[in-house]
Order: structure tokens, then sequence, then C-alpha cells
């Protein structure tokens, strides 16, 4: 088993594991911890796959900006007993897991008959993971979807002000 | 070097433990959570594909969903606690004015 293999098997576990109990605590301040768990795995696996950029952005935007902002409104309300869903439904129990698994399996069956064309080597995966070539893509062939996202980011950041405010005039 | 199949289960199971989060909890910011976890696992799906066929638009892809997850996170709790506000619960049980 070489390194690689085995941090895959590591972080792939973290992720499992995490967000199996991410979905299954009661407390949402635990769940929010978990996913920062998952997103924390997730980095580790987005840097195996030699996508530094996207790896350091997941840490910063996703387990330091988003979950950040989760807590903070967690905080704000007050917790609430949570009933189980499956306590007043038991017959939906049996239900849920074979649509779960109905569903995992067609994901899974759509992977193995995925068209996946060429693979390429370890260098040019390198090279396209790199701060330095994401930039000039985003900056030359992209520049109008990345112009639109920051509208997208300034009008959200002007809707969450509105919503929260006191009174609606 | 492991397998793209590898990437792609994960990325399965971590979109199906989502989906069952957003059926099966009645927190709303649970429900949101979850939300965030399928949007992970479609990321995770779009960098595999991207790294392993050598093509960046994939990692682009991933680094605009993440600003629209960011939007959507503030105007989602946004919204959360302006309900909370007027119906002091964010069980999505109780919160049914819109059905009919």
């Amino acid at each position: 088993m070489t390194l690689e293999q085995g941090l895959f098997g590591f972080f792939a576990l973290i992720a499992v594991a995490s967000s199996v109990l991410m979905v299954t605590r009661k407390n949402p301040v635990i769940s929010a911890l978990f996913l920062v768990l998952n997103f924390g795995a997730l980095s580790g696996i987005y840097i195996l796959l030699r996508a530094q950029f996207i790896a350091v952005v997941q840490v910063i935007v996703y387990a330091g900006a988003i979950m950040v902002l989760f807590l903070f409104v967690i905080m704000l309300l007050r917790p609430e007993k949570e009933k189980s869903y499956f306590k007043e439904r038991p017959q939906a129990k049996f239900l849920a897991i074979v649509i779960g698994l109905l569903m995992f399996a067609q994901i899974i069956y759509a992977v193995f008959f995925a068209a996946t064309g060429k693979m390429v080597d370890d260098a040019r995966r390198v090279e396209i993971g790199t701060i330095e070539y994401i930039g000039r893509e985003l900056y030359t062939t992209y520049l109008l979807p990345f112009e639109a996202i920051a509208f997208v980011l300034l009008t959200a950041t002007i809707g969450a002000l509105v919503l929260s405010k006191k009174k609606l005039d | 070097m492991i397998p793209l199949e590898y990437y792609l289960i994960l990325s399965a199971f971590m979109f199906v433990t989502g989906v069952a989060g957003v059926l099966t909890r009645r927190n709303a910011i649970v429900v949101f959570m979850s939300i965030e976890l399928m949007l992970n696992s479609a990321n995770l799906t779009f960098v595999a594909y991207s790294s392993f066929l050598g093509d960046v638009v994939g990692q682009l892809f991933v680094f605009f969903v993440m600003a629209v997850a960011a939007a959507e996170v503030a105007i989602g709790l946004a919204i959360i606690i302006a309900i909370f506000r007027n119906k002091v619960t964010i069980n999505i049980d109780e919160i049914n004015i819109l059905k009919w």
C-alpha cells in the first residue's frame, strides 16, 4: 500500500463517518462541527487529486466562513427539542433505507458506465491545479461568469441585510 | 494512482447521506447543512473528473459552486432568522404557511 492509498483511505473514512454522524446527531452544534470535519477531510482529498487551490479555498470559504455563519445562527436561535422523524412513523424507516440504497445503487451503476475518456499523466494534473493556471483561465476565458458571480455575491449580501432587518418597510 | 471510481463512490455516498439528512431531519438548519453536504459531494465529482481528464473547467466550476453556496447560505440563514422571529420555531413541520 502506497502512501497515497493510505492517505486516501484515511480521508475517505473520516469523510464517510463524519457525514453519517452529521446527519444522525440530535444537537445541531455537533452536526455543524462534524460538517467542518467533513470539509477538512474533503480538502485532504482535493490535495490528493492535485487541486491545491480548491483545497485551500475549501478550508477558507467552507470550513472557515460558511460554517462560522452556521454556528452563529445556531447559537442565535433557541435550541429546541427535535422529535425523531422515525419515532412517529416506524414503517417509514424501512422505506427510507430501501430508497436510500436504491439511490446509491443507481449512482454506482451510473459511475461504472460513465464515459471516462483519456486519463492524463501526473504532471498535467499538478499543472492545472495551481492558482496560477486557474487564475489565468478565470480572468481570460471565464471572465464573464466571474463578473456575474461577483454580482451574485453582492446581491446576496444586500438581500441578507434586507431580510434580517427588524421591520420591512 | 487511485482509480477515478473510488472518488466517485465516495462522492455518491456523501450525496446519498445528504439526501437522507434533507428527508429525515426536521431542524431547518440541519436540513440546510445536509444541502451543503450534497453540494460538496458534487464538487468532489467535479474535481475528480477535472483532475483525471486534465481539464481545468471542472475546478473553475467548483469555484463558482462555492461562491453560489456562500450566497445561498447568507440568504437562507437570513430567511431562517426571519422565520424564527415570526413563528419562534425552525421546525420545518410547523412552517407550512405555503402549503395548501
